[in-house]
């Protein structure tokens, strides 16, 4: 390779672009639509290079813009009151939001997607969702803690499912169990609108003490600009290679891939070296480079700092010395970070890299002339307002408009009948409902997946799969932790987006005060369709507008998040699929409450109504059924359902609680019962007369705001009270039977454990192996 | 020397009579469960002392541990690079001399050291081929080690095991020597998670002083952070045993 790099390419410098204006740009190929290149060349007063036009169409496309969720977003800022922000540190529009823990601590999370990367090349797609969710994290100065997956593939018996299933789960405990992460929970969901766009999202969680929060920019004039971490490659380069006209000579790689690699050892050690340099205080600014690379990194801290930034790219250390200039500040390679430092502080910045052998370039310097100025071998190829690549992208009123089918799908009730086995009646064909239930893809037990990853590094892991929540530990002196959950329904959300986005809100919610902890703070990632289509921009808005209106009801703030759109083939979208996740803080994480049942005669009580809420449900689709409308939404009902679950763990009233969600009682009973290994025996007699339902409609209906409890002897009246007191329905539907090695339901014929947990367990291993 | 990042602090250990005992643990890039050793080190009683890869001399400790992880990515083989550690030469030579240094490998570390020739025979991949996190049950065989000697010969004990590449194997004869001499420290009871030879979890060396397994005895040295069943708290053994060896006498 020669060394001569300003021979290799037709540098196309500012001065150049400023005489030849009429040059020929592929702008379109690199996804900018005509007005938003023209939007470009009325920004700079002229045409831009090669290099702005890289780092404009990057910095500018929906995944970095959010140029069509944007004006829709902003709820998440407006519908929040002074008390949801009593506690939140940082917000949206930072790599990740911090929330006050107290004592001092504070704790940052947020969940993004890796969709498209995971369904082309699945381990690595899943495996850089979690690294690159991870360095947001240590962005904020924070400790990564723990990481959660949420998952929605194909059909289970789609043949391209297993390839996806395989790859992505590998992918995310070989990278995630090497950078010594637990992994404490996530979601497996197979539904056929997934075959061709897997959803792979990934939440990772860090901690820090207050005085350590980092934010992105770049001031102060004379400070030094650093990239450390791995060197820039080919990988992740995506439209760039339409830059060609950069390049005269044919030396480059023929085939680069469009997915990124990831490297999870040179993240661990990343990781353990920012935190070093976090505890030195040796940085001013810290970025990691995502999506956009470079591109992004250089501005966004140019943007959120007070002055502009120079740069010599010729500086950056390159693992492929053909990339042209464009490429480099595009290039997603992996596991880099960019930093600000003081001049002062440079040797000892070294020091902690040469520690952990850990390469790194200076770059440049930040200034106070507004600009961000890029250079190559001291000729000017970028010369650009910085917010005006990373801020001021195009915003768009996207048309939208309920489509013309919701009021038909909406009316499609689910009927079914004992004739059709829809809805069956006799008790071994109820035993069987619930077996069926139990052992389908979506209930059946996901232990297949969680074998595989590490949940125990780190000492600090109280809870994780399968119960409600995952608990991780903070302070190891006072017990002090947080819990957290995600969830989406993509039926509900299909059938009615307002509801269904505030039903996966209420499910997470209720899952991470079923654990005993109290809810703190929201984040979100919203998988949708494509924003071009009036329908599925109508599925973000309502989910949005409802998701918004939830968070403010609930007093939970989103703090972050992101957007993922085009999730379709062809014409045909995926579900609206917002995914919440919920944080929670436990005082003490010892007092945390696991969802099996253990000690012999504990009465089990049910929280909350049932009423006939069969649409959507797991029920129907193992019926082949979707349409009407998701189950009622109450979201007082569920601030109180939650007040009693953390205030009946703070004081010992309960031993195991389970939120009923997919699936209904039958769901929560089974698992239950199969945590442990300990049966029940169940009457429900009472409920089906004071709700007015049959005993199927009491065990397959959806309805929200419930749970089941298991409550010690010594303190049912104490329960009983405090729900009398709170006004909340409770009815004492059986009590644990520890010897019976069943789960026996009054109308149902008996269960063995033996046999529920084969067709629990049974089912993953049968597709995968 | 680095200082280990911990999160908070642990509760002070209960007996006063073994904190004097230090107890080093190292750290190489790509190490995973250093804190989580140093934490099983204190709630037994010891202190811990962080040692890195790149120190050339060994720190006062009494004894040292290895822990887990994937030091520079297992890339080669796990624990092929880490074995030419700086410091690594020094602890060879510790276990080896007539002081006979305590030493402790835990998966990552049990494959440093049959890399590094202190144990004998190899881990490979797991025989199914995937990465295995659960709660295992293992017999102690042997507790004459300076890490056994705290349990009864042929207890059982559950502890989590977490690994990709576990499977031990070694040849025949090797193995026929382990078995004769006693050196077969833990088995896998009830179930091989990775087609160890002759369900071999974990090995000590001739002297007693070097022991090696592939599961993790620091992740069940806490009630409620480790396995739910059996009080979750069955490996902090390994750890009183080389303290109360360390301060000398019984408990």
């Amino acid at each position: 390779m020669t060394t001569e790099t300003n021979k290799k390419f037709n540098i196309d410098t500012v001065e150049n672009a400023a005489n030849t204006p009429d040059t020929e740009l592929p702008w379109a190929e690199l996804g900018l639509k005509q007005n938003e290149f023209e939007e470009i060349v009325k920004v700079l007063g002229r045409r831009p290079t090669g290099a702005e036009l890289a780092m404009y169409s990057v910095m500018w496309s929906e995944h970095c813009s959010y140029k069509s969720s944007k004006n829709h977003l902003r709820q998440f800022g407006q519908k929040v009151t002074e008390e949801m922000k009593k506690d939140m540190l940082v917000g949206i529009g930072e790599n990740a939001g911090v929330t006050n823990l107290g004592d001092g601590w504070a704790v940052t999370f947020k969940i993004e997607s890796h969709n498209s990367p995971s369904f082309v090349e699945p381990y690595q797609g899943a495996a850089t969702g979690i690294g690159g969710i991870v360095r947001d994290i240590i962005s904020m100065g924070a400790r990564p803690v723990a990481v959660m997956d949420p998952l929605r593939f194909g059909e289970i018996d789609h043949p391209d499912t297993a390839r996806v299933m395989h790859g992505a789960v590998a992918g995310i405990g070989g990278y995630g169990n090497s950078l010594g992460l637990p992994n404490i929970g996530g979601e497996m969901v197979f539904d056929s609108v997934y075959q061709g766009n897997p959803l792979v999202n990934a939440l990772a969680v860090g901690v820090m003490r207050h005085e350590d929060i980092r934010l992105a920019n770049a001031s102060g004039k004379g400070n030094k600009v650093v990239l450390f971490g791995a060197r820039t490659g080919g990988d992740g380069i995506g439209g760039a290679s339409v830059l060609a006209s950069e390049s005269f000579d044919d030396t480059k790689p023929s085939k680069r891939p469009a997915v990124q690699v990831g490297d999870p050892f040179a993240e661990k050690v990343l990781i353990e070296c920012c935190l070093e340099l976090f505890k030195g205080s040796l940085v001013e600014g810290i970025q990691d480079l995502g999506a956009a690379g470079i591109s992004c990194a250089t501005s966004e801290l140019a943007s959120n700092g007070d002055g502009g930034m120079q740069v010599e790219l010729t500086n950056v250390l390159l693992r492929d010395p053909t990339l042209t200039p464009g490429e480099i500040l595009m290039s997603e390679s992996q596991e880099r970070m960019m930093a600000v430092v003081t001049p002062e502080n440079v040797e000892a910045f070294e020091a902690v890299m040469d520690k952990w052998a850990v390469e790194y370039a200076w770059l440049g310097e930040v200034t106070d002339t507004g600009r961000l100025i890029i250079t190559w071998e001291g000729e000017v190829i970028v010369d650009v307002d910085p917010r005006t690549v990373a801020h001021d992208g195009p915003v768009y009123d996207r048309p939208y408009a309920r489509p013309s089918w919701q009021d038909a799908l909406q009316a499609d009730h689910f009927t079914g009948s004992a004739a059709d086995a829809g809805r069956p009646a006799a008790p071994a064909e109820l035993a069987a409902a619930v077996t069926e239930l139990v052992a389908s893809p979506n209930m059946c037990d996901k232990s297949w997946i969680t074998k595989q990853y590490d949940r125990y590094v780190g000492g600090n892991t109280a809870m994780a799969f399968p119960d409600d929540a995952g608990v991780v530990r903070v302070d190891e002196k006072t017990g002090l932790g947080v819990a957290l959950a995600t969830d989406a329904n993509g039926r509900y959300t299909y059938l009615d987006p307002y509801n269904g986005a505030q039903l996966a809100l209420a499910e997470a919610y209720r899952n991470v005060a079923t654990s005993g902890a109290v809810p703190m703070a929201v984040s979100d990632c919203l998988n949708f369709g494509s924003p071009e289509d009036p329908d599925v921009m109508w599925q973000l808005a309502e989910s949005i507008r409802g998701l918004s209106d939830a968070c403010m009801e609930l007093g939970v703030p989103v703090t972050g998040g992101n957007v993922s759109l085009y999730n379709q083939t062809g014409t045909t979208p995926i579900h609206p699929s917002p995914v919440v996740a919920v944080l929670g803080k436990l005082d003490d994480v010892a007092r945390r409450t696991p969802s099996g049942w253990k000690e012999d005669g504990q009465a089990i009580y049910l929280l909350g109504t049932t009423a006939d809420e069969l649409d959507g449900s797991e029920w129907a689709k193992l019926r082949g059924h979707l349409g009407g409308l998701p189950p009622r939404v109450d979201l007082a009902a569920e601030r109180e359902l939650g007040e009693i679950l953390i205030n009946a763990s703070r004081d010992g009233m309960v031993d195991s609680a389970h939120d009923l969600s997919e699936g209904g009682l039958a769901a929560g009973l089974v698992e239950s019962a199969l945590r442990y290994g300990v049966g029940a025996r169940i009457a429900l007699e009472e409920l089906l007369e004071r709700d007015g339902v049959d005993l199927f409609t009491a065990l397959f209906s959806e309805s929200q705001a419930r749970a089941i409890v298991s409550v010690p002897r010594s303190e049912e009246v104490r329960f009983k009270d405090m729900c009398t007191a709170r006004g909340f329905a409770h009815l004492r539907i059986g009590v644990v039977d520890a010897a019976s090695n069943a789960l026996e339901i009054n109308g149902v014929e008996a269960m063995s454990l033996d046999a529920l947990r084969e067709a629990h367990e049974g089912t993953l291993p049968k597709y995968f192996g | 020397m680095t200082e280990l990042p911990l999160i908070g602090e642990a509760p002070v250990a209960a007996d006063s009579r073994l904190d004097g005992a230090k107890i080093g643990v190292v750290t190489f890039p790509g190490t995973l469960d250093d804190r989580d050793a140093a934490r099983a080190v204190r709630l037994a009683g010891g202190t811990a002392v962080a040692l890195w890869h790149a120190d050339t001399e060994l720190a006062d400790v009494d004894a040292v541990v290895i822990p887990g992880g994937f030091s520079y990515g297992d890339y080669l083989r796990a624990g092929a690079i880490s074995r030419f550690a700086p410091l690594m030469s020094k602890i060879i030579d510790a276990a080896n001399s007539d002081a006979k240094l305590p030493v402790l490998g835990i998966c990552n570390g049990f494959q440093i050291l049959t890399e590094s020739h202190l144990l004998p025979g190899s881990m490979i991949k797991n025989d199914h081929l995937k990465f295995l996190c659960r709660d295992q049950v293992l017999r102690v065989e042997n507790n004459t080690t300076a890490w056994t000697a705290d349990y009864a010969a042929g207890q059982e004990i559950l502890v989590p095991l977490k690994n990709q590449d576990g499977q031990y194997i070694a040849d025949e004869k090797t193995l026929d020597e382990l078995e004769g001499e006693g050196r077969v420290a833990f088995r896998y009871v009830g179930f091989n998670p990775n087609g160890s030879r002759r369900d071999i979890a974990g090995i000590t060396n001739a002297a007693g002083n070097v022991v090696g397994l592939m599961p993790h005895p620091e992740h069940a040295v806490e009630s409620g952070f480790g396995p739910e069943s059996n009080g979750g708290t069955d490996g902090l053994g390994f750890f009183t045993s080389v303290l109360n060896k360390i301060v000398g006498g019984a408990k």
